[in-house]
Parts: C-alpha cells; sequence; structure tokens
C-alpha cells in the first residue's frame, strides 16, 4: 500500500497532485504540500538517517529549522546539496534523497561497532588518547577524518545563479506567524514600508499544524483573509521561503529567499537563492518558539518526536507517524497533541506527565476522552531499535530527583509525542546584541533589553496563548510604524481566540537514571550523540563554564546549532554543579539562524565579477592583436606580444631590441593621472614629495618620490607643470588610488589652509608610450604644431599640440632610458591616436611591447619599481637616491629618515647583480649569502628584486637590495636557490646601460 | 596529574568515568605570587607553563577574567606554520612550530597538532615573486618551503580552481609540509591541565581593574576577586592589551580590529590541507569533524565587540568560491569574531616596558594562535630573566622609536 | 554593517566609507624639534579604547571628503558626526 501512513483526510496537502521521489534509491509517493519529512512519514519510513558519533539509528524528531536528524542529501552531479532538513525541503517530482551516515546502509551499518566501544568513547575520549606513537597521529587522524562528516560536497562548480538585494524599509517583520502577521496588518495599514518574512512557503506559521479556532472559524481562515489583504498593500512586501538568518549591527538584516528551491533542479531559469540585505527602520521578531525534547534513557529512538511535531504531521500533512502513541510531557501543550491523536484515529496509550498534580483544562479533556494521564511518572526508557516498540515509566518522587517505585511498568506504543517546554526563538534578538534573560516561570529564556532598535512579540518573547500573540503583534507592528512616522489607519480588529488556562509546567530537564550510571543514554543534542552523562563528566573534569562544556561535549555544535539541545544542555550543567540557571551562564547566537548556502552570500561577485576589471582604451587592439596580458591591480595589461609561436623571452627579447635600435610603442594608460590645482599646489607638491618643485617652470616635467610618514618609499612618478597653479601628476599603475586618497586626506585633514584641488584623471587619458631612437620621427610625421627638435622640445618637458588630429599633452619622459614621448590625449581618442602611431610607425617597423619588456628596459637603466624592488622598509638612500631628498625643507616622511634604523650604515642598499654564469638568469625573490655553506639559519644579505636577460647587453642583469652593498660593487655573494643550485653572482652598480644618460638627451 | 592514555580510558571505563580528575583545579586567589600572568588565553597558560617547566617559577597565578580559551584562542582558524618572510618573524614561529611538534607528547593532552601542509597561493607575478622571495628565505632559515608549480597544485589539491581563465588565476604556490592545524581549545585546556600540574593557580572569573606600581615598580593588581600582590606581571591580553596597558599610564602602537571566521556544515572529507591566498583573500581548511573553517581579512574598523560586518564574510566566501566553486552549494554553518590586536608591522611586541616587572606580549594581530607555545615559551623567559630572549629581543616596544620594524604583511595571510 | 551619517551626503552603508582611525592626531609642527620617543608616539601610538572613541572616516565612494565620528568600540553605536574642523562632542576638535 502506498503511503501507509497517510490520514485518509484533512491536511493542507493537494490529494489531486501525486509525487513520486524516492529514498535512499527506494521509490515513493507523497503530495505536493508535504514536507520531504513529511512524505517519509507518510510511507512510514523512520529510520532515516545515523547518528554522529555513535552511529545510533535515528528518526524524523521535528517538523521545522530545529530537525537534528534527518538531514540528506538530496540530487546528485552538479546539483547535488548536502544535509537538507527532511523538515523544510518541499516535495517536488523526482527528487532523490539519500541517507549520509550509515556504511554500507542505513538499515545495516558497521560503524555501529562504536555503539558498542560507547564506554571508550565518552566526550572528549580523543583528547586522552591517540597520542602513542607521537608519529602516529596521523595514521589516527585519517580514520577519524573518515568517519567525521556527515554529506559529501558536489565535485563540480555550481550550475546554478544566486542574487543579492539590498533594501530599505520602516518596519522588517521577521516571522508570519499570529504575531507577524497582525504586526504586518497594523504596520502596513499604516502606508509604512513593510517587509514580512518567514521561512516556511505558507504564512500563518504554528497556525497551520494547529486546530485553532479564530471568531469560531478555522484559525487558517484568518491566515488567509490577512495574507490576502497585505497582498493588496503596496508597500507591504511578502517574502515566503525566507529566512531573516542575521541581525547585524545598526538595524542590518539579512535574509535568504529560497527561490526555486522547491522546484526540481535545472528547470527553473531564475536564482536559486537571493540575499536580502535589509535596513530596517524597526524590527519586529515573531520567530516563535521551538518545543523542548525531554532528556530519558534511549530518548532518540526513531519514533520519539517533539509533540507539537506530531501534531504537526497530523494537522498539517494529514500522516500519523504512528500506530500507538505515548505522550510525554512536563506541561499542558502536548495535551493538544493527545487531543490530536486521538481524533486522528491514533490510538494514545497514555499521557505521562512528570508533574504530580495535573488539573488543567486541557488534562481534563485528555482524560475525559479515555486516555489514562500518569501524573507524576516518567518515561524512563525506550525500547527498541530502530523504532520505537514500547517505553518504560517509573513514579517519580516528591520533587522529582529520584523515584517512588523500584521498577518501571511498560507501556507499549510506536510513538512517543514529547514536550520538555517552551523555548522562545530569541536568536536574532540575541545576535542583535541583546542579552537573554531566564524567565524563572517559563524554564525558558526570554528577550532582554533591546540594543537595537527591535522587539520580539508572540512566542518569541514568551507568551504563547494565540489571543496573546495577535494582540502583542499588532500593538508592535502600530508602534514600530508610529515610530517611523506612520500613523496607525483603521482595519479589522484582531479575531478572538478560545482561552484555554495552562497550568504551570514543571522544569524537567533530565529524567534520573533509574539504573544509575549504568542506565540507557539520556540524549541531550540527538546530532553530536551528546548525553546527559557527557555533560556531567565535562563538569566533574573541571570544565564548568558552560561555553567549555559545549565545546569539551560538542553540544550546541551540530547543524541545528542547539535549539533543541542546548538549554537542557545547559540546565543540566547546572544542577550538575548546584548552581542555579542564570548563573551558570547565558546563551549567546550567532548569525545564521538556519545553515545559508556560500553561493547566497556571494551572489554574482562569481568569476568575471569577482573583482571590477579595468581595461584601457586600448584594450581591444591589444586582444585582436595577439597580446598576453598580466593582471595589475584590477588592470589587464599587456604582458607581451608573442609573434607565431613566440615564447615569452623571445617576444621581449625582439621587443626590447626595436625599442633600444628603432622604435616600440607602449600602452601606458594605466598610470595614474591626478590633476592638482590651485594657488598653493607648488607647496603641496613641496609637501608630499621628498624634492623641491617651486623653481620648475611651466612647460617642464619632474621626477619625484613620495614616502610614507614612516620614511619608507611609497610612490613615484612624473609631475608636469601645465601653467603655474595647475600640475599633472602621474603615479605607479597599483598605487594610483591609494595615492589620491593620501593627497586628499593631507589636504583636508591636516592642510585645510592650502588652496589645491584634486582630480582623478587616470581614466580620462589614453597614455601611448612612443619609444627609441626613431620615436622623434614617428612624433614629427603625426604632429605639426609641435617642434620636436631636441633644443626646442628638451628631456623632461612638456607640449600642448594636436596629435593624429587629436589635442594632446606629450611629455618628453623616459622609463627606458631612450629618446621618448608620451602622448597623453582624451582617453575616447586612445585608440585612434594608438592606430595612428603605428601607422606612422610603421615604415620604422614600430613594435609594441608590454610590461615584461618595459621591466627589463628600465633595469638596464636601475631604475626602479616601486612595489617590487620596494617593500616597504625601503629608505631613498637604501635606493641611493639620497639626491632627491631636499635638504631646505620639510616633507612627508623625512623626520622618519632620522631615527636611529633609518641612519644605520648597514642597511640593504640597491646594487646591481651580474651572475658569474652570464646566460644565467637569477630567479627574482632568490636570497643572497656570503657563506652558502653556513649552519642554518644561513645569515642572509638580502634578495634579487628584480631580474632579466637584457637583450641588448647579451647577458643577464639584476637588482638586488644588499646589506651594506654600495659599498660592496665587485664582491661576489652566493644565490642558493630553492632546487639546491648555488648561483655566483658579482655585485655591481645599478645601473647597466647607457649610465651616462646620453641616449635619452638626443 | 594523573596521566590520560588509552589505558586510563580504559581503566575509567569500568567506573563508568565516574572518577576522572578535574583537568585543573578551581583555586581562590593567594594574596600573593611570585609572578601573576594576566589573561587566560593560550598564550598566557602557555607561559605559566613554561614559567614552571623551564625556569622552575611555579607560585604563578594566570587570571581569566572570562573562561580560560574563551578569547581568541577559541575563536581563531587553527593554522600553524612557520613560513614568515624576515629572519627576526621566522626564527620566533619556527621555534613555536618545533614545540608544536612535541607539545601532546610534552603536555599529555591530545591537541591534534595535525601537519597536512600549508599553500600559500600566488595570483600575479608580484605574487610569485613575493611567494619566492619568501621561499629562498625559510629555505635559509631552516624553515621547510617549496614552491609548487600550478600543474604539481592541481595534482596535490584537485578541487583547486586552476584554471587560467579565472579572474585571478592561481601562477603557484608555495607550501609548507610541516604546517598544518590544531584542535584550539584543546591548546587552552592541555597547557592549563599541565600548568595546573605543576602548582599553577588557575584563576578564572577574575578580572583585572587595575595595576599597582610604586615608584615604577609593579606591586600588583585589582581584581574583581580582590588585590593580588606580585612584583611580576606579564600580561597577555589579545584584544584588550591596549585596555591593560593604559591601567599602567602605557600608550601602545596596537589598535584593536574585529577578525571574523566561519564553518560549514560538517562534510565529509574534501580538503586534506590547509589553502591561503592572500591576493583574492581566503583561507579554508577542514577540520577532523568535517566542517570547512573559513577565515578572511579584518575590519577596517576599531572594534572591540567580537562581531563585524557581513560585508566582510560576503567578500571572503566570493574568494573561497573562486578558488573551490563546489563549495558553492555548501552552507555557512555559523560566524564569529574575535578582537585582534594589530601592530603597524603585523609582528608582535613581546617585551618589557617602561614600568619595573611589569612585560607585554600583545600586538600578535591575526596569526598568535600558531606562536602559542613558542611565545609563552620566550615570553616565560623574559619574565624569568628580566630580559628577553634572543628570539624576541626584536620584538621590544623601543623598536617602534628606533624604526627598527619587521615588515610581515605579506607574510602575516591577512591583510591589515 | 554600520550605517554612517555622512555630513555632506547622508546615511550611508559602511561599505561607501574608508576608515581613517583615531582622530585629532596632531603631526607636530616642527618635526626637527621632535624626539625619536615623541615622533614614534605621533606615528604609531593610539588610543585605542574599549568604548567612545573620536575617529576620522572618508565617504570614499561617495563626496570623499573626510571627517570625524564619536563612536563606541563596543556596541558600535555612533555617538555624533562632524566636520573636520568642527567641534566634536567633548570638545574634541582639530587643529586649526
Amino acid at each position: 500500500m502506498t503511503q501507509p501512513r497517510r490520514l485518509p483526510q484533512g491536511g493542507r496537502i493537494d490529494r489531486s497532485r501525486e509525487l513520486a521521489f524516492s529514498f535512499n534509491g527506494r521509490p515513493l509517493q507523497g503530495y505536493a504540500g508535504d514536507t520531504l519529512a513529511a512524505a517519509l512519514l507518510a510511507n512510514d519510513v523512520r529510520l532515516v538517517a545515523r547518528s554522529f558519533k555513535y552511529h545510533r539509528p535515528r528518526g524524523i524528531v521535528g517538523a521545522g529549522a530545529e530537525e537534528p536528524n534527518a538531514l540528506l542529501q538530496l540530487g546528485g552531479g552538479g546539483h547535488t546539496l548536502p544535509h537538507q532538513r527532511a523538515t523544510q525541503v518541499e516535495l517536488y517530482a523526482g527528487l532523490e534523497a539519500v541517507s549520509v551516515n550509515g556504511w554500507p546502509s542505513l538499515e545495516f551499518d558497521l560503524m555501529a561497532i562504536n555503539s558498542r566501544l560507547a564506554g571508550l568513547l565518552p566526550a572528549g575520549f580523543y583528547y586522552k588518547t591517540f597520542m602513542w606513537p607521537q608519529r602516529f597521529w596521523g595514521r589516527y587522524e585519517h580514520q577519524i577524518r573518515r568517519a567525521a562528516g556527515l554529506g559529501r560536497a558536489p565535485m563540480e562548480a555550481d550550475p546554478d545563479r544566486y542574487d543579492k538585494t539590498h533594501v530599505h524599509c520602516d518596519v522588517l517583520i521577521a516571522g508570519g506567524g499570529p504575531a507577524g502577521l497582525a504586526a504586518a496588518l497594523a504596520a502596513g495599514r499604516s502606508g509604512a514600508r513593510v517587509i514580512l518574512a518567514d521561512e516556511q512557503a505558507e504564512f500563518g506559521g504554528g497556525l497551520l499544524g494547529s486546530r485553532e479556532q479564530l471568531d469560531g472559524r478555522p484559525a487558517t481562515d484568518w491566515v488567509k483573509a490577512a495574507v490576502a489583504e497585505l497582498r493588496g498593500l503596496p508597500e507591504v512586501r511578502m517574502l515566503p521561503r525566507s529566512t531573516v538568518f542575521g541581525y547585524y549591527d545598526h538595524n542590518l538584516l539579512t535574509i535568504a529567499e529560497r527561490v526555486t528551491d522547491h522546484l526540481p533542479p535545472g528547470i527553473s531559469a531564475g536564482p536559486r537563492q537571493r540575499l536580502w540585505r535589509v535596513r530596517a527602520g524597526r524590527v519586529v521578531i515573531a520567530a516563535g518558539a521551538i518545543e523542548r525534547p525531554l532528556v530519558f534513557g534511549n530518548n532518540d529512538r526513531p519514533g520519539v518526536m517533539q509533540a507539537s511535531a506530531v501534531s504537526t504531521y497530523l494537522n498539517r500533512y494529514a500522516v500519523a507517524p504512528g500506530r500507538a502513541a505515548a505522550v510525554f510531557t512536563n506541561n499542558d501543550s502536548a495535551y493538544r497533541s493527545a487531543l490530536d491523536l486521538l481524533d486522528a484515529g491514533v490510538e494514545v496509550a497514555a499521557v505521562v506527565d512528570v508533574r504530580l498534580r495535573v488539573d488543567g483544562e486541557l488534562p481534563a479533556r485528555v482524560r475525559a476522552a479515555g486516555i489514562a494521564v500518569h501524573s507524576g511518572y516518567a518515561l524512563v526508557d525506550v525500547q527498541g531499535g530502530k523504532r520505537v516498540e514500547g517505553a518504560r515509566l517509573m513514579a517519580l518522587d516528591s520533587d522529582g530527583r529520584g523515584f517512588s517505585s523500584a521498577y518501571p511498568v511498560g507501556l507499549r506504543c510506536d510513538l512517543i509525542a514529547m514536550s520538555g517546554g517552551w523555548s522562545p526563538a530569541v536568536h536574532l534578538h540575541s545576535q542583535s546584541g541583546g542579552k537573554p534573560r531566564f524567565d524563572e516561570t517559563l524554564a525558558a529564556f526570554v528577550p532582554g533589553t533591546s540594543c537595537q532598535a527591535e522587539v520580539s512579540v508572540g512566542a518569541a518573547r514568551g507568551c504563547f496563548d494565540l489571543s496573546g500573540c495577535l494582540q502583542e503583534g499588532f500593538e508592535a507592528g502600530a508602534a514600530a510604524a508610529r515610530a517611523q512616522g506612520f500613523e496607525a489607519r483603521p482595519g479589522a480588529p484582531m479575531p478572538a481566540a478560545v482561552i484555554i488556562a495552562q497550568a504551570p509546567m514543571m522544569p524537567m530537564w533530565r529524567v534520573p537514571s533509574w539504573r544509575g550510571v549504568k542506565g540507557p543514554k539520556q540524549f541531550v543534542d540527538f546530532q553530536n550523540d551528546t548525553s546527559a552523562a557527557d555533560i556531567a563528566l565535562a563538569a566533574r573534569e573541571g570544565y564548568r563554564s558552560v561555553e567549555h562544556v559545549k565545546r569539551y561535549t560538542a553540544l550546541g555544535f551540530g547543524t541545528d546549532q542547539g535549539k533543541l539541545g542546548n538549554i537542557n544542555g545547559m540546565a543540566i550543567l547546572a544542577e550538575t554543579l548546584g548552581q542555579d540557571i542564570p548563573s551558570t551562564g547565558t546563551t549567546t547566537f550567532r548569525p545564521p539562524y538556519t545553515p545559508v548556502s556560500i553561493g547566497t552570500l556571494v551572489g554574482r561577485t562569481v568569476g568575471d565579477l569577482f573583482d571590477p576589471l579595468r581595461k584601457t582604451a586600448i584594450h581591444e587592439w591589444h586582444v585582436e592583436h595577439g597580446a598576453e596580458f598580466e593582471n595589475v591591480g584590477q588592470w589587464k595589461r599587456p604582458w607581451y606580444y608573442p609573434r607565431q609561436g613566440e615564447s615569452l623571452d623571445q617576444a621581449v627579447y625582439r621587443e626590447c631590441l626595436a625599442a633600444r635600435r628603432t622604435v616600440g610603442v607602449m600602452d601606458a594608460s594605466t598610470l595614474g593621472k591626478i590633476d592638482v590645482r590651485g594657488p598653493d599646489a607648488a607647496e603641496f607638491l613641496n609637501r608630499v614629495y621628498t624634492n623641491g618643485w617651486t623653481k620648475l617652470g611651466v612647460g617642464r616635467c619632474r621626477y619625484g618620490l613620495m614616502l610614507g610618514e614612516d620614511g619608507m618609499v611609497m610612490d613615484d612618478g612624473v609631475t608636469a607643470r601645465l601653467a603655474d597653479d595647475h600640475y599633472y601628476m602621474t603615479t605607479t599603475t597599483g598605487g594610483a588610488a591609494h595615492v589620491m586618497g593620501w593627497l586628499e586626506r593631507w589636504l583636508q585633514t591636516e592642510w585645510p589652509d592650502l588652496k589645491v584641488y584634486l582630480t582623478s584623471v587616470t581614466d580620462q587619458w589614453a597614455t601611448v608610450a612612443v619609444v627609441g631612437p626613431q620615436s622623434r620621427g614617428v612624433l614629427a610625421a603625426l604632429c605639426q604644431d609641435i617642434d620636436f627638435a631636441a633644443e626646442a622640445f628638451p628631456f623632461m618637458a612638456f607640449r600642448e599640440g594636436t596629435v593624429a588630429g587629436v589635442a594632446a599633452r606629450v611629455f618628453r619622459i623616459s622609463f627606458s632610458g631612450e629618446l621618448s614621448y608620451e602622448i597623453n590625449v582624451p582617453a575616447d581618442y586612445g585608440r585612434h591616436v594608438w592606430e595612428a602611431v603605428m601607422a606612422a610607425g610603421a615604415a620604422f617597423d614600430i613594435t609594441p611591447y608590454g610590461t615584461e619588456s618595459m621591466h627589463v628596459l628600465r633595469a638596464e637603466k636601475g631604475f626602479i619599481i616601486v612595489g617590487q624592488d620596494t617593500d616597504g622598509s625601503v629608505t631613498p638612500d637604501d635606493l641611493g637616491m639620497s639626491w632627491i631628498l631636499a635638504k631646505n625643507k620639510d616633507y612627508l616622511g623625512r623626520r622618519s629618515l632620522l631615527r636611529p634604523d633609518s641612519v644605520r650604515t648597514d642597511r640593504k642598499q640597491m646594487v646591481g647583480l651580474k651572475t658569474l654564469q652570464p646566460g644565467f638568469v637569477l630567479p627574482e625573490g632568490a636570497q643572497l649569502v656570503d657563506d652558502p655553506d653556513a649552519a642554518k639559519p644561513v645569515p642572509m644579505l638580502g634578495h634579487v628584486t628584480s631580474s632579466y636577460h637584457s637583450p641588448c647587453l647579451g647577458r643577464s642583469i639584476a637588482l638586488a637590495l644588499i646589506r651594506n652593498g654600495r659599498q660592496r660593487h665587485g664582491d661576489v655573494v652566493y644565490a642558493p636557490l630553492s632546487d639546491g643550485r648555488i648561483v655566483r653572482a658579482e655585485i655591481c652598480d645599478p645601473v647597466f646601460y647607457d649610465p651616462e644618460g646620453a641616449r635619452q638627451n638626443v | 596529574m594523573k596521566k590520560y592514555s588509552l589505558f586510563s580510558l580504559a581503566r575509567n571505563a569500568f567506573s563508568h568515568h565516574q572518577n576522572w580528575q578535574p583537568a585543573w583545579r578551581n583555586p581562590e586567589p593567594k594574596p600573593a605570587y611570585d609572578v601573576l600572568i594576566v589573561g587566560g588565553g593560550g598564550h598566557g597558560l602557555a607561559t605559566a607553563y613554561y614559567l614552571a617547566k623551564e625556569h622552575g617559577i611555579s607560585n604563578v597565578a594566570v587570571l581569566e577574567k572570562g573562561w580560560i580559551g574563551g578569547g581568541n584562542t577559541g575563536r581563531n582558524t587553527t593554522i600553524v606554520r612557520s613560513n614568515y618572510l624576515w629572519d627576526e618573524a621566522a626564527q620566533l614561529y619556527e621555534k613555536s612550530l618545533q614545540l608544536w611538534e612535541g607539545l601532546s607528547q610534552d603536555i599529555n593532552y591530545n591537541v591534534m597538532f595535525s601537519q597536512r601542509g600549508v599553500f600559500n597561493l600566488a595570483h600575479t607575478l608580484q605574487d610569485v615573486r613575493d611567494v619566492q622571495r619568501r621561499v629562498h628565505a625559510n629555505l635559509l632559515n631552516g624553515v621547510d618551503s617549496e614552491w609548487v608549480p600550478v600543474d604539481r597544485l592541481k595534482q596535490m589539491i584537485p578541487i583547486l580552481n586552476v584554471s587560467s581563465d579565472a579572474r585571478y588565476p592561481v601562477l603557484g604556490a608555495s607550501l609548507q609540509r610541516r604546517g598544518g592545524v590544531a584542535r584550539h581549545d584543546a591548546v587552552a585546556w592541555g597547557f592549563a591541565r599541565a600548568a595546573d600540574a605543576r602548582g599553577v593557580d588557575i584563576i578564572q572569573n577574575c578580572e583585572v581593574t587595575g595595576i599597582r606600581r610604586e615608584g615604577g615598580q609593579v606591586v600588583g593588581v585589582d581584581t574583581t576577586r580582590g588585590a593580588i600582590s606580585a612584583r611580576k606581571i606579564g600580561v597577555v591580553t589579545a584584544g584588550n592589551s591596549s585596555v591593560l596597558a593604559a591601567m599602567a599610564d602605557l600608550r601602545f602602537p596596537i589598535d584593536s580590529h574585529p577578525l571574523q571566521a566561519l564553518v560549514s556544515e560538517p562534510l565529509k572529507p574534501i580538503l586534506d590541507t590547509v589553502v591561503m591566498s592572500n591576493a583574492v583573500h581566503g583561507y579554508v581548511s577542514q577540520s577532523d569533524k568535517g566542517e570547512l573553517v573559513i577565515g578572511a581579512g579584518i575590519d577596517a574598523y576599531t572594534g572591540y565587540g567580537q562581531r563585524g560586518s557581513p560585508h566582510i564574510i560576503e567578500g571572503n566566501l566570493a574568494a573561497i568560491k573562486e578558488l573551490f566553486p563546489m563549495f558553492s552549494r555548501v552552507r555557512m554553518l555559523r560566524q564569529w569574531g574575535g578582537i585582534v590586536d594589530t601592530c603597524p608591522d603585523a609582528c608582535p611586541i613581546i617585551s618589557k616596558t617602561p614600568v619595573s616587572g611589569l612585560y607585554f606580549n600583545c600586538g600578535w594581530g591575526t596569526g598568535g594562535f600558531k606562536a602559542t607555545p613558542g611565545s609563552g615559551w620566550v615570553f616565560a623567559h623574559t619574565i624569568a630573566r628580566d630580559q628577553p630572549h634572543s628570539l624576541n629581543a626584536p620584538f621590544s616596544l623601543e623598536r617602534f622609536v628606533t624604526g627598527h620594524l619587521i615588515d610581515e604583511h605579506g607574510a602575516a595571510g591577512v591583510a591589515h | 554593517m554600520l550605517q554612517i551619517d555622512c555630513p555632506w551626503c547622508g546615511p550611508r552603508d559602511e561599505t561607501e566609507f574608508s576608515y581613517g582611525g583615531e582622530a585629532h592626531i596632531v603631526r607636530p609642527s616642527d618635526p626637527d624639534a621632535t624626539s625619536d620617543e615623541a615622533w614614534a608616539d605621533y606615528l604609531f601610538m593610539r588610543t585605542n579604547p574599549r568604548g567612545r572613541h573620536a575617529e576620522q572616516w572618508c565617504h570614499a565612494h561617495g563626496c570623499r571628503r573626510w571627517f570625524n565620528v564619536v563612536r563606541d568600540t563596543v556596541s558600535y553605536r555612533i555617538e555624533a558626526v562632524y566636520r573636520i574642523g568642527g567641534q566634536g562632542p567633548g570638545g574634541s576638535h582639530d587643529p586649526a
């Protein structure tokens, strides 16, 4: 028979839509509207998982986010999803679910041997063993790791897409049960912008699984009307399948919306999930409460469930999770479940209530229905292995710490509905910074003082009657809207619920063990197999803080984050230590409320969108001409331009020689460019650069070095004086944003008196560097209104003119040591001018070159690259650049150059290196030593910062920072390489080529 | 101290584990001690242990305002390695790594030090230069280190995305095989138990509220449990170092920042090593329980809140998804924050202070866990001898005056 | 995530801003007359309080203006926002 445990009628399922699915390969049927858990129970599937440590058989305990056991792997391939909580998975056609923790099978699990060895595996056993011999830990660990983990990660990239949405609202309501709906109605009617988010597919919360009445009609009728009204309010946004999982500072909350998870994978075009970042004016937390388990012997057997979950399966899904039930409780609410069971035709063997006196209205109804109520009794043991087959109960003594009967009596049942009281969901309140306080009457933590603009209502505050929930919700919604400036507007009043007085509950954190230490295990945390005895052991061993106990026993560290077990565990610790609960500890929750997919948190920022990608105006030309690219900061820069079959080395060889012998061209657009303007611009430059700027004439350029206030080289570049009060500064590619921020900060915070205006113009200008002996000819062919004669346009000068028909700024500067012009044009003309340069240069066989050749050319000249030849610990003097330090003015970083460490004489200094074997190119990063045979740690002199084969010198060259290097020209040092080779090199001057600088000055 | 072993486990199983001793006592503070250690994290407990073991000073109390190991010791991502760039740092961390290698046996508590290797990825040509520089320096400093080209990397970590189409393609990595991870709580508990066995008093729920001085000499502390005298006080209160320094009228070159981390739901084994990337900002390993343990950069602002902003975590996970695209469907289970003391040069301060008898050990930034035993070892030496060991002499407060900083931003693993 | 009230643009998410650390640190007016110790104090030493903190922020992805914020470093609550050169709570202010 299909779906043997399905009730003939009732529920909110759609019986006209039967859905086929499979569990561990077994084909099964359910209905639309089922959760996977409901469908499994309808098919009388009890055993769904094995526990983490002992591999004990486990079944479904709950019906929502608190479920600790039913964690299943869904689907396969790239779509597979580990650890899906069956109680929250909406059933769809073709769903494939498998258990995660049984080997070789769930039914027959060899790892269940751990259960027999349990005596050797108490809490923290691994801290006490596996230590000998020392080298064996790796092997032990391998075995431990194999046994660990629940689900499997996919082995393929995620085929799905994820979105993020950022919104502001006046009132965010977390939870769409009665209190949340009431809050939304009150706030929504006022016209405030409201977001109502609920983790379930349907709004209504606990009402969906209850038989409560409002105004004499089923409460779900009111839910329907409320939802309809809310959907009609233009400023109200309803988010079903959306869990408010994080509450951060300044009322920022995050919501994970499961957009298409309820559909078979691969059929929807939409994103799988969406992350909402909500900045809320006010927050109403209506997240409900979680029913606590009771801690008694073998309370983990499949068929032991939360009483409220049993009711939910009966009422919402028309599933009877058993044939004969026992109800075990310490409060009145579970009596509703007894009545639900009875009315659904399930035999109720007995209600076992730890309270001596049971005289409330609900128990009276249960008694009237002919069900035995054993007051003052407790279940002490559960019989059965893979499913409940019975239970044993004993009479408690007057204080509930021991028994008044000597032997237990048996009770036949295959389902145990337990209720240990209710814990308000204080998670979001706690995340917001609130400190939950312990309420002795409810025996539960309830929200404390608010630290942010939030309020908890309904069951989340500890109010467990329906009328109270509606009232609180409505008032909170109205108050939140009012605080945001929206006046309440009239609407239908809240409906009336039947008020049933509830008798006080009796805390029963742990049923006494009827066989002392030899009794059956009493589980507190099902997923991590943490038992009451484990907690007592931890306390005995001195782990007295609740945080120690949790970490020592793994209590609350499962994927349910202790939603069921933490309060019981804390209370058991308090009892063990003879303390009250508040002085034992509070409970702090961190995001997320329930686990959130990494993909959802990442959203679209993957692949090319991982980080913004910057391209120059000439980029597409480089692509079309086969350039290989290098990432420099966010920029893509042409690295080299290989011709057919050329390697990097071959291309660079050709490119370098072209620049040295005829003409090369390079896209230098990525250099940072800052427009500096204002009457105090010269003074400003004097303060931020180490050298003087006052005397630089209009039309001239100067190289400048910038230091941090710690005196270390920070950036460099050439700045031109365009007018008396106008400069054009260039920075390194990688340092542009930092330098801009640095300059702005000094201007605004320290020197607000200076009249200087800064504008970043990096993206506004394209820069084409034409480099080489023939560059003058190329420029002359493209530009008629500038005289390129050496005397008319000398080195380190700048001219404005028209290049290839475009207004241009031309700088005669050189980063290669050759005659060289940098043409700056508005970026939109960049490609046009580049192509014009290529055309005009064709006669000279003009050769485009990339960053690699640029590096070689500048290294031949001993020009540094900040960030490659410096590392934040290098002063100008270390680089041999004392000449650039003005003596007659202060500048940023100058004072730091006078500190004792800055004036040490044995600092590392920039030198050149020539390998004794001229063909050998030292690896960059190689360390240099005097004695390669010295014992480790080998004293190191410094390291190679830049190293290349120099085509025009026909040998390798390198730059290095070497201790006291300037005094050591001619010495031979050793570079012991990571592959074991030892390379000898001679220290030399860092300028390898044209030391007089004649070539750039022609 | 009754020794832990498989035999003791079996013996106790027969008595249903009713007879285990407390791992450490819970004593009332005495009015005076020879040495007070302020801060019951891993570093403080290690300091107390080595004071007793190496220097025979056991009249020591560790004062902890909350519960031991409750600060950064219990909040970090447990990575242990010693592949730092500069000689001073490499030697200090290497000493620590050597202590890790025998630690479980030394303190008779399994800290589960797992030498599964640590990879530092390079994503740009400059990354490659920096990583290779570090590899070369490590080798000469006696720190095991190797460069792994990308093809071999793919074999060693098959699930790593080494596609050249990635936004920042992986170009290679350094590998320190002796690096790995350890069980963070066990480090605090194990040192506590071993120190306690040598006579050290571990006093929890005892917050220091003042540092008493007489004529430039420290003489004791005020605490929430009364005044306690001592003429030597070592402060090891990561996150709150400036607060303690202010009690002695000192100002430190430290900024406290939130550092966030997270774990995923527990997965079957999929990653058997530690992968770190500075360039895309993320690091990940898989715990013995199966959780992916993930960390990233610090929050920009000064903060003592043990929490940060969600965009930091989101950016961090984007980096992890770049490196391991299949982790996208894995879920974040838990996130949290610690407070890290950041120093201008990303190196610690383990130093005497202008107040005689007052010593500080702080400024570890994001990298303190790996240094736990070594930090305790050199700090114990510094306190016992009233002068630093040669390993920690470079990490003095004076370096900020002389300018002799040890800039480890590149190797510290996290940008700050 | 913090929400910071830029004095020029209004409240914006923290992600639009960059953090500048402790405010009201004055650069010595005569560095040459400043001892190494005093220079180190200016460069590196910070109050880093647990509690009320005057700090600088820049609306980097907005108006790019620097301004001062007084924020509690434990609760992260922002007590005041004021312009550079303006008067903060308790009389803290920038050099003229």
